[in-house]
């Protein structure tokens, strides 16, 4: 019983992570990409972790992928963070779509919203 | 004191890690975990006692499932948005002001918040947060701040405070 679960948690892992790569081409500008990126492929591959450790138990595998699973859930956001807080240092502009930047307002003198073409 | 309890919780996992007890294992294990216990051991929870009172780890309980239900829903939120023909997204940066006091317990919000639906967090400071929010449903702080940590809040301050 428990086997089927793991596969189908397994493979819902995998769809969130093809979504994610989407997304990472779908999306306009840096910070839109790096939040399709960072939700679709932590939960994606947490869901492969537990997957994994449903098929395997509690062997040596199983438990080394449950801990993965959570070393991921906290670095993962961390890392997004850090990348994040880069490129708004760089002065990468956020895409013309944006419709507020405090961030900007309030520490880069002014928003970095990309200018419309046209 | 800190640094005890630190070396305990990295050579446990690291056993954990490993699953065996053989000579060559713990005693790589005992170094691995005392260099880490030198380097990282000063960045550690002031009071660790704290991980041993019954009604944080209940708390903690509480909110692993109420975190799985979010971060569920922010990834069909966010396949929802990649897969619309449209792409219906609406970002910006806005301010947010949490209530919470302590390093970890803000460190666990921003880390939550950025799990779940639309939201990222670009920066903390003080008690205010720079959130990158995909479809902006308000600007003002106020209200801002009840929909995207209002949520956590409640939960990691009984955790952590």
């Amino acid at each position: 019983m428990i086997s089927p679960i793991g596969w189908i948690i397994i493979w819902i892992g995998v769809a969130f992570d093809i979504l994610g790569a989407i997304g990472l081409v779908r999306f306009p500008d840096v910070y839109n990409r790096l939040q399709a990126s960072t939700k679709c492929v932590t939960l994606g591959t947490f869901g492969i972790m537990v997957g994994i450790f449903l098929l395997k138990g509690f062997t040596p595998m199983g438990i080394k992928a449950l801990i993965c699973g959570a070393f991921l859930l906290m670095t993962s956001p961390v890392a997004a963070h850090a990348l994040m807080k880069g490129s708004l240092h760089f002065g990468t502009k956020l895409w013309k779509g944006t419709i507020v930047d405090k961030y900007g307002e309030d520490k880069l003198g002014g928003e970095q919203i990309e200018k419309k073409e046209g | 004191m800190r640094y005890i309890i630190y070396f305990i919780i990295a050579f446990c996992l690291w056993l954990l890690l490993t699953l065996s007890v053989n000579l060559d294992h713990v005693v790589i294990g005992v170094i691995v975990a005392l260099l880490g216990t030198v380097v990282f051991g000063g960045y550690f929870t002031k009071k660790p006692m704290k991980f041993l009172q019954l009604h944080r780890l209940f708390w903690i309980i509480v909110y692993i499932p109420v975190f799985i239900w979010y971060m569920l829903r922010a990834n069909i939120d966010v396949a929802y948005r990649v897969l619309h023909p449209q792409r219906p997204i609406k970002p910006g940066i806005v301010k947010i002001k949490t209530s919470l006091k302590s390093d970890i317990a803000k460190v666990f919000l921003a880390n939550s918040i950025t799990l779940t639906p639309g939201t990222m967090t670009c920066e903390i400071e003080d008690e205010y947060l720079y959130i990158h929010w995909i479809w902006v449903q308000t600007s003002a702080m106020d209200k801002a701040s009840k929909i995207i940590a209002s949520p956590f809040e409640k939960y990691l301050r009984r955790i952590f405070e």
